[in-house]
């Protein structure tokens, strides 16, 4: 039997009222034990087998109640994988369980493969030999989509981070390689502590991508949000205040967001993927109309289009323009820049966009934005826009790996702290390089023996 | 008429073709087991030749040489019997990637080899040039020499080296020729051929030797061996030796105006050499070409035994011809009036892709037909060795009916050589190097023994004195152990001031000495002060119990990777599947599989092309399987 302990979402998330997560292997009820606690402070094996329990998730090092739950434990082999199996049933929607299962991955579990309880179902003979065929197809294609996904759902930024951290391990790992293997080939006798320095960059670019993933930022997916607007009306200032950060170029020239912008963002956990448009108008400028046509495409790909109008101007063609495109989308309408002269009421929007919310906003004062992010979460759990739950696993998935290869590393550096000899301190290296690997699929042993022919002269 | 009179001319368990480092160990490992062996070899002047440097051992490869000395094989032993130089490599390292490389004397390693093989009893050993496998239904049979000889086998190990329809390239010239000036072997790989085997081409070279009285030794750097010589063989406590100087000197940038004015010269630049050469021994032509900026690359002068003037000349292995190799020796210190003894030339020979292997060596189309050594695409005497030894205990397992010994990535270098040649086959002749093991910190040189001398026993090969003195360090390294673990350091102020004149931080809980040895500045030996009564072990146990207690928390985190890695290679696949007919495999990993035929999930997990997800469906493929057997039942 696979000792590996492993958890999953067991529902889809951001649907339904309570979100399942379920544990299976032979350290499921340890792992319980240590975030399970219930009014009598009592750990889930206390109590009764196979019935749920009202209780906590707390976050062991901080104490903090992660959600009220109810909890259900299934001693092997009478369960579904025959395994040891626990159940944790939480608040639906997509913050409660991914914490809660983030906490159990931090635990000691290992983020099941798509299709491996089934695995584990079959292995363990729960289910019927006639049905073979069947999990092997399932498993297969869940195994095959799970590979492809984490590389298709990789941001560009975040892909082309990870595999600079892979250089710099790679190169890590030839120096390490090479001094040891070809010791005699005036190679530079190198000193565990001339790694320091590298590691502890790699630490630091582990801890920007582990922040990255905490706003939902790595995967490309979430809710396609497109912004809208004439020019100058405050789309990308929008932009910027989602994302808390000067990204976008604001001027107040009509047209400097010359080409698409994408963010992502986690509105609370909620991951939006916000398109950033050039204003939608006929323009002469051909780079500016490069960007709109692309604009329209975006459009027709999106869940969610949030609309600016201009408060300090009357509605004109150009407005009822860009709201013939968006007829049969979610959408929500911003009347910004309140603060200047009003010419434009929520009345007169009302009249052309009558199905949808208006929020008076002034975003230069940072007026409105809650409402806004009121409105986006009021849809999202009304299930009017939606996301695949693949998302959040893959994101649960690569925040797992780095956590690891943040360890491996901060391990790295304990050892070169206390002059580890080199042969050690490649076991965390290596490791480190691995995990990382996996997060994009890359893991050929090859490599570092390709690199080191090629950095180093080695021969007799 | 000049024609070969066929005759018989006799029948034996197990013939071995060939008697270089893999067929010595192949022959005297299947004789020692008991069986009737001939080992042909197409001079009795080249067995267990030294062909390239005088060394053995260095890193990875001394790994090597101390498993086939802990499973009963001759490499270890022999070497020490013909050491004149000897250095321990890496010592600033960790104790897993220290490596012992020795200078050996060639002609008497060469002396030592074929005096074991004239003397072994059940070992044969002649002259001759097999042309011909001879099989009965796809089974061996016997074979043919040039000369006319049929002998019958129960079984065949090839390890015909470099030998196969080798070609010589001296500068523009080339020609037919093996190594040395011996004569190649071409009709054996014809011979191959048609009995299905698919060949590749591979090349090695050697650099020139050069008379000791030519060189300058005065501009050189002297380099000597260590004061204290670590034996190889678990079976030498010490080795009391006068050791032989080597010399170090550099080339120059004259030097690689010479060869970047001539690099058309080359025959590999020229095009007409297409084989493939190992990346880590390039020529200095390549070495010039492909780092510019280095400005002198070392130059390492080597004696080739004591009773000779020959030196190797490590550094300047080359495919230019003598006029040019002479030029370049103007240029480099020391060298510049060297006389040339034997001439730098590269080599191309015919090999089989080992993938068409078994882990046991056994072909897996052609029943008790063995392959051991260069032939599988290797390089360096102690990979050689190693296959040699592995395939004479299997090709005697298999007569005795018993299962082949197959050694693991997780418990030996052996089992990783083996494993990477019949998995992933190999690009360019393959070498031994600690990187490539995935649990180098458990396969040291220091703890072979510990690893390897039960299996050694257990087929027959470790005698019974091997065997005892091995239980009795395993013994006292684990008494020693627990001992120290017993032993408790309080945090008072007598302790701590000693604990701060060995310059570590005070104890504030009390620890055992077994910890306080872990921490980086202590070590077994300078906790004596804390263990009065402590008494005198030898040099090997103290250093083990050191290693042991230093690296626990390294070796236990490889442990957990080994257990996990044990799990897939216990999960055996018949050779009887066909891959094309399983269900959800996808086709590149149908053909991968079909062609490799791993011997079990783990390994068919380490084949390029087969996914994790073929790999969930094989392991629902063979529940699946076991279900249905059961139910027949």
């Amino acid at each position: 039997m696979d000792t590996d302990t492993i958890a999953a979402i067991a529902t889809p998330p951001g649907e339904g009222g309570i979100g399942i997560i379920r544990i299976s292997g032979s350290n499921s009820k340890k792992i319980a034990n240590k975030l399970f606690k219930d009014k009598k402070d009592d750990s889930l094996i206390d109590l009764e087998e196979r019935k749920l329990h009202y209780g906590h998730i707390v976050d062991p090092t901080t104490g903090r109640i992660i959600d009220e739950v109810m909890a259900v434990y299934m001693n092997s082999p009478k369960t579904y994988t025959a395994e040891d199996i626990v159940e944790v049933h939480c608040h639906g929607g997509i913050i409660s369980v991914k914490r809660i299962l983030d906490l159990i991955l931090n635990n000691g579990a290992k983020l099941a493969e798509r299709g491996e309880f089934t695995k584990r179902a079959f292995l363990n003979g729960r289910i019927d030999l006639s049905q073979a065929e069947a999990v092997i197809d399932l498993i297969k294609s869940k195994t095959e989509s799970n590979f492809d996904m984490s590389l298709n759902q990789l941001s560009g930024s975040v892909s082309k981070e990870v595999s600079i951290l892979r250089d710099m391990l790679i190169e890590m790992l030839a120096h390490i390689e090479a001094s040891i293997d070809f010791s005699e080939h005036d190679i530079e006798e190198s000193d565990t502590r001339d790694f320091l320095e590298s590691a502890k960059l790699i630490l630091e670019n582990i801890d920007r991508l582990l922040n990255t993933a905490e706003t939902g930022r790595i995967i490309k997916d979430g809710i396609k949000t497109v912004i809208l607007g004439k020019p100058n009306v405050g789309k990308s200032s929008l932009m910027n205040k989602l994302l808390g950060e000067d990204r976008a170029i604001v001027t107040d020239i009509p047209g400097t967001t010359r080409d698409i912008i994408e963010e992502y963002i986690s509105l609370n956990g909620i991951p939006l993927r916000v398109v950033d448009t050039a204003g939608i108008r006929d323009t002469s400028d051909i780079v500016e109309k490069i960007g709109i046509d692309r604009a329209k495409e975006e459009l027709n790909t999106s869940d969610l289009v949030i609309i600016i109008f201009d408060a300090s101007s009357k509605l004109d063609e150009e407005d009822l323009k860009i709201i013939k495109l968006i007829e049969y989308k979610n959408t929500i309408a911003l009347l910004n820049k309140t603060d200047l002269e009003p010419k434009l009421s929520k009345e007169d929007i009302k009249s052309v966009l009558p199905n949808h919310p208006i929020i008076e906003t002034s975003l230069i004062n940072n007026y409105g934005l809650e409402e806004i992010e009121y409105f986006i979460k009021k849809m999202f759990f009304n299930n009017d826009i939606r996301i695949e739950d693949d998302t959040i696993i893959t994101n649960a998935r690569q925040k797992n790996l780095l956590l690891k290869a943040r360890e491996n590393i901060l391990d790295a550096i304990d050892a070169i702290n206390m002059n580890i000899p080199i042969d050690c301190l490649e076991v965390d290296i290596k490791s480190c390089w691995q995990n990382i690997g996996e997060i994009t699929g890359d893991t050929s042993g090859e490599e570092v023996l390709d690199k080191i022919f090629s950095d180093f002269c080695i021969g007799k | 008429m000049n024609k070969a009179i066929e005759y018989f001319a006799g029948e034996y368990d197990i013939i071995v073709i060939g008697a270089g480092h893999a067929g010595c160990e192949a022959a005297l490992a299947s004789a020692k087991m008991g069986k009737k062996t001939l080992i042909l070899t197409m001079s009795l002047d080249a067995i267990a030749l030294l062909a390239c440097n005088p060394s053995i051992g260095g890193t990875g490869k001394s790994h090597l040489v101390k498993e086939i000395d802990a499973l009963g094989g001759e490499m270890g032993i022999i070497t020490d019997e013909s050491t004149i130089q000897s250095r321990m490599l890496n010592t600033s390292k960790g104790p897993a990637v220290h490596s012992l490389r020795v200078q050996a004397d060639k002609f008497e390693y060469q002396k030592k080899m074929k005096y074991r093989l004239e003397n072994r009893e059940n070992l044969y050993l002649k002259q001759g040039e097999v042309i011909e496998i001879i099989l009965e239904d796809k089974k061996v049979k016997g074979l043919k020499t040039r000369t006319g000889e049929i002998y019958y086998a129960k079984t065949i190990i090839v390890s015909t080296g470099t030998y196969l329809k080798g070609r010589i390239f001296i500068g523009e010239l080339n020609y037919e020729g093996g190594p040395n000036g011996f004569y190649p072997s071409n009709k054996l790989s014809d011979n191959l051929k048609d009995l299905g085997f698919n060949l590749k081409r591979f090349k090695t070279g050697t650099p020139a030797r050069i008379n000791y009285n030519s060189v300058d030794l005065s501009k050189t750097e002297r380099q000597d061996g260590d004061d204290e010589i670590i034996p190889f063989s678990f079976m030498n406590d010490s080795l009391e030796i006068d050791q032989v100087p080597c010399y170090l000197t550099y080339t120059s940038e004259e030097t690689h105006n010479i060869i970047r004015d001539n690099i058309e010269r080359s025959p590999m630049y020229s095009g007409k050499m297409e084989s493939i050469g190992p990346r880590y021994c390039p020529s200095i032509e390549d070495k010039v070409m492909r780092f510019k900026d280095k400005n002198r690359h070392q130059v390492f002068i080597e004696p080739e035994g004591r009773d000779t003037n020959e030196m190797y000349v490590q550094g300047l292995s080359t495919t230019f011809s003598e006029d040019l190799v002479l030029e370049m020796f103007k240029t480099v210190k020391g060298l510049e009036n060297a006389k040339i003894m034997r001439s730098a030339y590269a080599i191309e020979y015919d090999c089989i892709d080992p993938i068409q292997l078994k882990r046991s060596l056994e072909s897996r189309e052609i029943g008790n037909l063995y392959f051991a050594g260069q032939i599988n695409g290797t390089s360096g005497y102690e990979e050689a060795a190693s296959q040699g030894l592995v395939a004479g205990i299997n090709a005697s397992l298999k007569l005795e009916n018993k299962e082949p010994m197959i050694l693991n990535r997780s418990e030996s270098y052996i089992g990783v050589l083996i494993d990477d040649l019949v998995t992933k086959g190999t690009e360019e002749p393959y070498r031994m190097m600690t990187s490539r093991s995935e649990y180098r910190l458990t396969l040291r040189q220091d703890n072979a023994d510990l690893r390897l001398t039960e299996k050694g026993y257990r087929v027959g090969l470790v005698t019974e004195d091997r065997y005892k003195k091995y239980l009795k360090k395993k013994e006292f390294v684990e008494k020693e152990i627990n001992r120290l673990k017993d032993i408790k350091l309080n945090p008072n102020k007598k302790t701590n001031e000693i604990v701060k004149r060995l310059g570590s931080s005070e104890l504030k809980t009390s620890v055992s000495l077994y910890d306080f040895i872990k921490r980086p500045e202590i070590d077994y030996d300078k906790s004596k002060v804390f263990d009065e009564n402590r008494q005198y072990l030898p040099k090997e146990i103290r250093m083990q119990v050191d290693i042991q207690i230093k690296y626990e928390g390294y070796i236990k985190k490889q442990n957990i990777q080994i257990e996990q890695f044990k799990k897939l290679e216990k999960k055996k696949l018949s050779e009887e599947i066909d891959y094309e007919k399983i269900h959800g495999l996808r086709m590149e990993a149908r053909q991968k599989l079909n062609s490799i035929k791993p011997e079990s999930v783990g390994q068919a997990s380490r084949i390029s092309g087969v996914s994790p997800a073929d790999i969930n469906v094989l392991l629902i493929y063979l529940e699946q399987m076991k279900r249905k057997t059961r139910e027949e039942i």
